[in-house]
This record gives C-alpha cells, structure tokens and sequence, in this order.
C-alpha cells in the first residue's frame, strides 16, 4: 500500500487545500445474502477535488447507491469494506464507528431520493434545523441557528416566511429543497446525492438540478451525483463514472465521455437513452448480471458487441485513454494501441449466445 | 397522422375517431377533517379533471403529457371508467362485427356493462410491481382476464395465456407460468402486465407511464413491445406520460396538460417544431438532454403546479409563465409569492423590517382582485417597497398584471387588471389555450376568468 | 405444498428458530394425547374402577395410577390426556368459527367501506373493549340453556370473543391494501368486486392470521379453564376439563395433596406456553419486519495490489 501511494502520487499525502477531498482505492463492499456474498462495489477507485460534481451513473443493481452509502459509512447489514477512502487526507475506514458517525452530517453528508421519509412530520422546520446544528456544534446559540438556517434556505430558494412551517405544508420540490439545505446547513465539504430528483417532476427537477450544479459557488462542496439519467449528469456534472457489476468502467470528463464514450458500456447506454434527438429505438441486450457470480474476464462481455476471445477469459485494466478518460476495456486498449501483444485467438470476436428476451431485465 | 386510410375514406372523418371526450370533468371530493366530515361540511373538491375536450382517433398513439397533478392518469381511469365522470360526457364508438359504428358512452355506464366493456378497452401500469397480484402465479394473472368474462377455461385458457406471453416476448412461456411476479425483473413483470391487457384482444390501450419505473437500458425494449403490438393486433394508444422526450418518440398526436385542462394538442411533429403554450416550452426545455453540446442555458418556471382545489384565476399557468401578461388572471395570491420571492433575496434584517410592515400574509390566500396590504401607519413605506420591488425586477410579468397601487386609508390598494381564462383555440396546426394566441392577442374573452373555478 | 410448510424455518435463524421449535415440540406432545387419548390413557376420563376394583380416593402417585387420583376416584394421568382432547377440539373449533366469521367480515368490511364498514367497526370495537373473560362468561351462561354444557357450547362462547380480533386486522389490512394498483388493475381487466376480494385481497390480508390464530389458540386454552374452574364450562360428565379439575383440587392443597392439583395446572401451563411459542416464532418468519434473514458471513479474499495500480495507470 505505502508503496504505491508513492509510486502513483507523491504529492498526494498532505492534505493541502488542492488535494482530493474524497480518494477512494480499490474499494470493495460486499454484502451477505442467502446465497452468498454480493459484490456490490468490486474495486473501485476515484478522486474528488474540492467543488467538483461526480457524476455515478449505471443500470440498478450495479452497485452505485452501495457505493454512495459506503463513502459515508452506512454500510447494509453484514457487509463488509475494504480498500483505501481518504477523505482530506484522513482514512476513514480506520476511524472508530463513534467519529465516523460525527463526522457525517458535519463533514460528510447525504441526500435522499425521498424526502418526506426522511423529514419528522411532526417537527417544524425550524426545529429541523436548530437539532441538526445542535447535534454537531455544540453550544451554538439561538441567534446563530436561525442565521445559518435561513442563510442556507435562502441559497436553495425557500422563503424566509415558511421557515416555522411543518414538512407537510411544503410541495415535493420544496421537501427536496429543504432535505439539501439541511444538508448544507452544517457546510459538509462531500455531499453524496443518491437519485435526488427521481420522485419530482420535470420542471422542479430541471429546479433542483441547476441548485445543485451551482452548489460549488456557494459552498464549495464535493458532490456525488448518483443518477440512472444520463441528461442529469450532462446537466450537472463536471465528471461522470460509468458502472458497471461493482466496477467503474469508464471515468472522465463528462463532456469527453458523453461525446467520445471509450467503453461499450457506455456507448450502449447512451445509445439506449430515449431523448428528445432520438430518431431509433436501441437497447442493450440482457440483463446486468447476478453480482454473486459475476461473469469471468470483463463484466460486460456477455452483453458487449465488442467482445472478443480475450475479454472471457482475462479482466481488463483500467488506462488512460487519449482524450483523458480513463476505462478498462480490451477493445479500447486495442483500438487505441495499448496491447500489440495480443495473439489473433484472442481477438477474435465472441460470438455471443442468442439471449431471449425471457432472459432481459 | 396514422389514421387508417380506407377508414376515413369509407366514414368520413367522424367514422376515425375511436372516443370522444367532450366537457368532461372528474372532481374528487375532499375528504376533510375529522370534524368536517363527523358535521358534514362541505369540504371542498380537487379538480382533477376540469373541462376536457378530446377525440382519439382509430390507430393513433395520443400523448397525455404533464406534470404530476396535471390530471393526465385521472383522465385515463376516466377513459376506462375506473373514475366516474362528473359531468360532460366519454362515447367510445367500436365498429361491430357487421363493420357498423356503435355509439357507447362510457361515462354513464354502470356495473355489468362498465365490466364488460373492458374487453374493448384495457390499461397498463406506471408501476409493473405493484400492477400484480403479489399472491398469484403469472399464468393464473394473465388469465384471469378469460377466466373473468367466462371467454376460455381449461386448456384454451392455458394455450391462450402461453400464446399472449409469448406474444409480449416472455418466451418460452414455460418458465414463466408458474413463477411470482417476486420472481420477475422489472422489465419482465411489465410485458406481463402487458400480456393480460391483450389477452382480452381490447381495441384501446391506455398506458399510464409504463416505462418510467424502468431502467432506461429496458425503456426502448417496452416501447419497441408496445410499437409491434400496436401493428400486429391494430391497437389504438392513449399514452400517459410526464416525459417529452419517449412522447415525442411514440406518439402521432399529443396533449400537454397542467391542471386538469389540455393546454395545447395538435400533432406531435407541430408541437416539437414549433411548441405554442409557454408552458410546452418550459417542458422542453427541462428536459436533461444527454449531450454536452446541446445544452442550452435556459429559463426555468419557478415554483411548482398549483393545488388543483383552488386553482389560479385566468390561465393557471400564469403564475409560473415568463411571459404572461394583463389578461392572464393575476391576483392576490400572485402578490403572496412575489413578497416571498422578494424576501428570499433579502438580508434576514430587511426581512424582519419589511414583513413587519406588511402584516399577515395569510389574508391574501383568498383570491382577490383588489387587496390591501399594510396598515394605515405604514403605507408610505409599504409602497416604497412594492415600488423598489418593482425597480429590482422590472421585467417581472406580475407587474403587467398590477392595475394601480394606491395608498389608502387602510394601508396600500393593489388593484389587478381584469383577466380571462382562455379557451382552446386553432393556430397553426395544433390548439393552444393562451392569451397570447392566436397572435395578435384578441380583445375579445373567451370566457371569464373566474369561470366556474375560483 | 412441503415448501410453504418449511417456509417458516428456512426463513428464521438463531432464536426464532428455536423458539418455534420447541413450541412445535410441545403442542405435538398435547397432540398426539388429544388424538390417541383412548390408547395411551390408561383408563377412561370418568372411569372409576378397573377389572372390579374400585379406584382409591385421593391416592398419592404408585404403579397403578402414576399420577394418582383425585376426589371423584378418576385416575389424574387419564384425566390430564383426555382433557388435552377437550382443551384441542374446543380450541381448534372456537379458532376456525372466528377465523369464518371474522375474516370475510373483515374483508367485506374494509373493501366496502361507507356505513356497512363504520356499523360493523362499531360493534365489534364494543366487543373487543369488553373484557374478554366477562364475555365469554354471558356467552357461556347464554348458551348453556340451548346447547347444554358441553364442548360446542363452550367452542361458541370462546369464538365470540375473539371474532373482533380476526376483524380488526384483515380489516385494516384490506383497507390498505383497497388502494393497491393491482385492485385497480384487476377492476380494468373486469373483475366484480366478489372476484376482487376473493382472488385479488384475501390471498395478501390473511397473512398475518396464523400467528393471531396461534396466539388465540393459547389465550383460549386459560380462558376455557377458566370457565372450567367457575363451573361454567364443560360439565364433568361431558369430558374431561383441566380448569374444573383444577377447581376441584383447589381445597385438596390446603390438606397436602399436591397431586390433584399440579397436573392439570402444568398441562394448562404447558400447552399455553407451546402454543405461545409457537405464535411468537411463526410471528418472526410471517412479519418481515421482524424477521432477520440467514445471510452468508461474506470472506473477501485479501487482493494482490492490482496490476494497474501498481503500474501507476491509474491517476483518476
């Protein structure tokens, strides 16, 4: 370990104002089941700088809302991590359950799809906040509570009038609002924003999604966005990684990946997204696969329309490609001339198994 | 329009259309307090649907798009029966065996003949989890519709239900007869709903958003089912969606709705071309495109679709319009927002100070055309403050709406320019219900704003 | 069909499991007594002499009477196995009477709604707030007359107690469930509301009705020996009843005979709690929220540095 922190980043151990506020590598969270372990998040690894905007996009059940829940520590019953999380330079995985817990909320925070499930109905707005801000800064007075509440209402867009309303009295898009400024209140440097704005319609969703992408200005946090809508991750984010099985398949700038996909995956979903330009109908074949066996080699070679001989039998690498997006793709190493070594009854494309529909997500 | 051909040329264009809406309204009884119910007070209603006008065609797919509270899915149960109408009327016209057009209204009919008729017309779910009966394997679900209207039994009624899975592409059917939809993925369980929608052979299929619970790896698969279902058994689609995007994909014609009225309609290439309705415009424009270069930056609605218990005077778009005018209805309940709207921007201090003026907010919830705010004491600097509001944003569409501002005895007078409700009206090829078109505005009111509504 | 039956101890672990075992372990005891009472009990319930000789009074536990007799010359050890068949039948009776009654009430009740559903909420939260043993004490007196004491009578006056509580939880339950999408959907495909709450709610509102039904079963059994004991239950000419023998004994304490009385309070005190258990166990695996599931302890095996990494290629 030590010697690959000075290998790949000499300069990353201190903590200074322009290092990763998030660095996770080689993380893995598998959870139990009846029938085994599910390798949920299967070695994943990403830096996020300071205001930056990650976007986490994949099919469900490829393991992006685990991940987001274990960069906090909130783990399903069971499970187990392992790797390397750093955030500011700290290892949070070494850290005591006691200062994990303190640090969320305070340092570490999270955003829910559902609102109102996570809002007491019986508690008024204010007191929503004056407990999250008492819980972590101790002897915070009165005064202070309600300015920083405010303040934090004012910057997503909720009157000052409604502040000792009850969750109730609020529209979907406002509870979403209120759940980020409770959020923000206590100006956590990572926020992790797990299908945000899937309950909303789209005009409060197009809302919630341009306050988020100008959260950096305000409070200058990290953001992890998850997200199934490719659009959302256009919209908001600076970077976008691509998931796939428990792995990061394709990590880039977002502009880059959109417009220049290296991975099939990617490509593919793309491909298959309905949009407003949309002139054909595309879909990926198959169903992501069961993440107690995943697939030998590539996790995607069973649904991929670029695999070939090597991509069964052996798990490609993560490099970078040009362009600067980085992806773990035999048929990129190839196209792009990263393996000349490769013998020709390795590239020979798979000829792939006729999958029925009965077999389809 | 995919109107079958010979069908127009044979009956003339009323012999095409399939159902007939005409002024119909769905409104629900709110339910209350306690209290209110226990004495039986009138608690008020949610117009869930208020006043629809719609023909759908023989063979067309027709788009219901709008916001969550727009009314689309009551508008759909409605079309079924599964919501009774509470006034206009619904005539399904099925051609009969003899090739004659029959004359059924939907919205009178009750019990049996309500039951019977959904064999002719049929339903598919936003939520394929919950559209099954968690309790009853796949083939007797799929079947059940048969078994129902005493159509097949026994081996029919197994090779019948085999014949419609496979049909929706859950083949072999063997697998699937006897799982539970617990079994299922996502994507299966909704070609299975969809298989027990057709089993019956029905003649319409309404389908209220049946792809948005999906992963959209599996969306293009159910929209494509649906595509090849509409061609081999000649089905007629009613899709409800919140989703411009799948809509202008799939659909002939389209109807965008906001609070529980069709706000524009025509074919769905005129209303992508050249949407009319300001509140087409902010649909498609919010629609994430997944395209970096394509992002364009743009001007968002504010707010959220009003409660349809009280809904705005005039349009009910126009408190949510950038460009709303005069004649659009403002009103008190326009002054609460823009106060709160003003103050959001504000210091907490030059809050204090200036909600301490105005007094209770609570008073201007009554929808009103005239309204007084502040006291006698304070008028003076309650009207420098709405002017100074008016100097910050002087684009504001509310102040067009605003006749005069006048200190009074009472405090500050707003007084609202008298405003109208607009009607569907021909421009171009698709209706809109706006004041501003047909361009140039009209002087002329298509109906009061206070129209039944307020 | 053995799958459903297993279903309950596949899905729990650790001391659900063992707690629905041992109260399976227990009632199969007072089963197999209630079935096979005229071959394992030694004599009859009211049989007081054997081959010509008359049975002893009162005589302490020996080799002809191992538990020994009580008052009335009956031997304790026949008395205590055939009254495990009265307690079993009037139980098993007075459960699935109330089970008929309240469950379709229930059903009808919360599907329909409207002034049939606020009537029969009414009435049957008047029967549930009455206390029980109260209840069951007028119903048995009621029914004495017509019936006579025997165990139909005392099954009757056991199930009006506890219709109210088979009611209340399918009611509550169906109205829940009305709003699901797949009873609208099964009213688009045409269904009448009989198919609907037949095929469509019964199958998902019954769920939780075995464990009520266990948990009633126990409460039954001390509510019919109570009636036993007041004398308002089965008359001892009728059968066999632990609660009247246990009245009975009650003056035998005092004068040191402990054996008429710590019989027939240990089957009472036995068979409730097995049926108990077993009520609390089928609670674990039927409740989902309760139930913990049996997960796999997840061993991940410790990875070499990653080629990649080492190599320096990842820079993300």
């Amino acid at each position: 370990m030590e010697l690959r922190d000075e290998d790949v980043r000499p300069a990353d151990h201190q903590a200074g104002s322009d290092g990763p506020v998030i660095d996770a590598r080689d993380l893995r969270i598998w959870y139990g089941t009846e029938r085994g372990a599910v390798r949920a998040v299967d070695g994943v690894s990403f830096r996020l700088r300071k205001g930056e905007i990650l976007g986490l996009v994949g099919e469900s059940g490829c393991g992006k809302s685990t991940l987001g829940r274990g960069l906090l520590g909130l783990l399903p019953a069971g499970a187990k991590m392992d790797g390397e999380l750093r955030y500011k330079g700290e290892d949070l995985l070494a850290l005591p359950p006691k200062q994990m817990f303190a640090m969320r909320g305070s340092e570490l925070g999270m955003i829910f799809q559902e609102p109102l499930t996570r809002l007491n109905p019986l508690m008024r707005i204010s007191q929503h906040f004056e407990e999250t801000l008492k819980t972590h800064e101790k002897g915070i007075s009165k005064q202070e509570m309600q300015r920083r509440a405010l303040e934090a209402l004012r910057v997503m867009g909720i009157p000052p009038t409604r502040y000792r309303s009850y969750p109730h009295e609020f529209s979907g898009g406002m509870r979403q609002r209120l759940m980020i400024a409770l959020a923000l209140v206590l100006r956590p440097s990572f926020v992790v924003a797990d299908e945000p704005t899937t309950a909303l319609d789209v005009l409060v969703e197009a809302q919630i999604i341009r306050i988020l992408h100008d959260l950096r200005s305000t409070y200058e946090t990290s953001l992890l966005l998850i997200t199934h809508n490719l659009g959302i991750i256009a919209e908001a984010c600076d970077r976008v990684a691509v998931m796939y099985a428990g792995e990061i398949v394709e990590i880039g700038d977002a502009r880059e990946v959109f417009s220049n996909p290296k991975h099939p995956y990617t490509r593919e979903l793309l491909r298959s997204t309905i949009s407003l330009s949309t002139t054909g109908l595309n879909y990926i074949p198959g169903a992501p696969p069961d993440l107690v066996e995943p697939p030998s080699g590539c996790h995607f070679h069973p649904r991929c329309p670029d695999a070939m001989e090597v991509c069964r039998t052996t798990h490609p690498v993560m490099r970078q490609m040009p362009g600067g997006t980085r992806t773990q793709c035999w048929a990129a190493d190839l196209a792009n001339g990263f393996v000349d070594d490769l013998t020709e009854d390795l590239t020979t494309p798979l000829t792939r198994e006729e999958i029925s529909v009965a077999d389809e997500a | 329009m995919p109107t079958k051909p010979e069908t127009v040329a044979s009956e003339g264009a009323a012999g095409s259309i399939l159902m007939e809406l005409s002024d119909l309204e769905v409104h629900f009884q709110l339910r209350g307090g306690a209290l209110s119910r226990l004495v039986g007070l009138d608690t008020g209603s949610v117009r869930a649907v208020d006043g629809v006008n719609l023909s759908l065609h023989r063979g067309e797919v027709l788009g219901l798009v709008g916001e969550s509270g727009s009314g689309k899915t009551t508008l759909g149960r409605a079309l079924l029966g599964l919501a009774p109408a509470t006034h206009g009327s619904i005539t399904y016209r099925p051609r009969g065996k003899d090739g004659k057009v029959r004359e059924r209204v939907v919205s009178s009919m009750h019990g049996r003949e309500l039951r019977q008729l959904r064999t002719d017309l049929q339903m598919v779910f936003q939520d394929p989890h919950a559209a099954l009966n968690p309790s009853m394997t796949i083939e007797t679900a799929i079947g059940h519709p048969l078994r129902i209207h005493g159509i097949a039994s026994g081996a029919e009624l197994h090779r019948r239900v085999v014949e419609s899975l496979e049909r929706v592409g859950l083949s072999p059917a063997e697998r699937f007869l006897d799982k539970y939809p617990s079994d299922l993925s996502g994507g299966q369980k909704q070609r299975a709903v969809i298989a027990r929608a057709i089993i019956l052979d029905p003649e319409v299929l309404v389908a209220d958003e049946p792809v948005s619970m999906l992963d959209m790896s599996v969306r293009a698969k159910i929209l494509q089912l649906m595509l090849d279902l509409k061609n081999d058994l000649g089905l007629t689609y009613v899709y409800i969606t919140h989703d411009l995007a799948t809509a202008k994909f799939f659909c002939d014609r389209i109807a965008i709705m906001y609070l529980g009225r069709i706000v524009e309609i025509g074919p769905a290439a005129e209303i992508f071309a050249d949407p009319k309705h300001p509140y087409t415009k902010a649909l498609l424009q919010a629609i994430p495109e997944p395209d970096p270069r394509q992002m364009v930056p743009r001007e968002l609605p504010r707010g959220e679709i009003p409660d349809a218990a009280s809904p705005p005077l005039g349009c009910s778009f126009h408190p949510r319009c950038p460009v709303a005018v005069a004649e659009c209805g403002w009103e008190s309940r326009d002054l609460r927002s823009l106060l709160e709207e003003h103050w959001t921007r504000q210091d907490p201090a030059v809050y204090e100070e200036e909600s301490a003026l105005v007094g209770d907010l609570d008073r201007l919830d009554e929808p009103q055309k005239q309204v007084t705010i502040g006291t006698a004491g304070s008028s003076t600097r309650v009207k420098q403050m709405l002017d100074r509001m008016r100097d910050e944003k002087p684009d504001e569409p509310f102040w067009l709406g605003v006749e005069s501002v006048t200190e009074s005895a009472g405090g500050v007078d707003v007084a609202f320019h008298q405003g109208y409700d607009p009607l569907l009206r021909r421009t171009d090829g698709v209706e809109v219900a706006c004041v501003l078109h047909p361009q140039p505005v009209t002087t002329e009111p298509s109906r009061p704003e206070n129209h039944d509504r307020a | 069909m053995l799958k459903t039956l297993l279903a309950p101890f596949r899905n729990t672990s650790g001391l659900a499991r063992w707690i629905l075992v041992a109260g399976l372990l227990i009632t199969a005891v007072f089963l197999v007594f209630a079935i096979f009472a005229p071959w394992v009990a030694p004599y009859g319930f009211n049989q007081v002499s054997a081959n010509g000789h008359p049975f002893p009074k009162m005589a302490p536990p020996s080799a002809d009477h191992w538990l020994g007799t009580n008052d009335q010359f009956y031997d304790i050890l026949s008395r205590v196995i055939w009254g495990a068949r009265t307690e079993i039948v009037v139980v098993a009776l007075s459960v699935a009477l109330a089970v008929l009654v309240g469950v379709p009430l229930g059903l009808m009740s919360g599907f329909v709604g409207g002034w049939t559903d606020r009537t029969l909420v009414l009435l049957m939260d008047a029967l549930y707030a009455f206390p029980s043993l109260l209840l069951a004490i007028v119903f048995a007196f009621l029914l004495q007359g017509p019936l006579g004491g025997g165990i139909v009578a005392a099954a009757l006056a056991l199930t009006a107690i506890y219709i109210p509580q088979y009611f209340r939880v399918v009611r509550s339950t169906t109205v829940s469930a009305r709003e699901a999408t797949y009873v609208e959907a099964a009213r688009a495909i045409g269904a009448r509301n009989g198919t609907i709450m037949g095929r469509y709610l019964f199958g998902n509102v019954i769920q939780s009705v075995p464990v009520i039904g266990t948990l009633n079963a126990a409460d039954a059994i001390s509510t019919l020996a109570a009636l036993g004991f007041l004398g308002l239950g089965i008359q001892p000419t009728q059968a066999a009843e632990w609660g009247y023998d246990l009245s009975r004994a009650l003056d035998d304490a005092a004068a040191g005979i402990w054996w008429t009385a710590l019989w027939p309070g240990l089957a009472i005190v036995l068979l409730v709690t097995g049926l108990t258990l077993v009520g609390e166990g089928l609670n674990e695996t039927v409740n989902p929220t309760l139930r913990k599931r049996r997960l796999r302890k997840v061993v991940m095996p410790t990875r070499e540095p990653s080629t990649a990494l080492a190599r320096g290629e990842v820079e993300v």
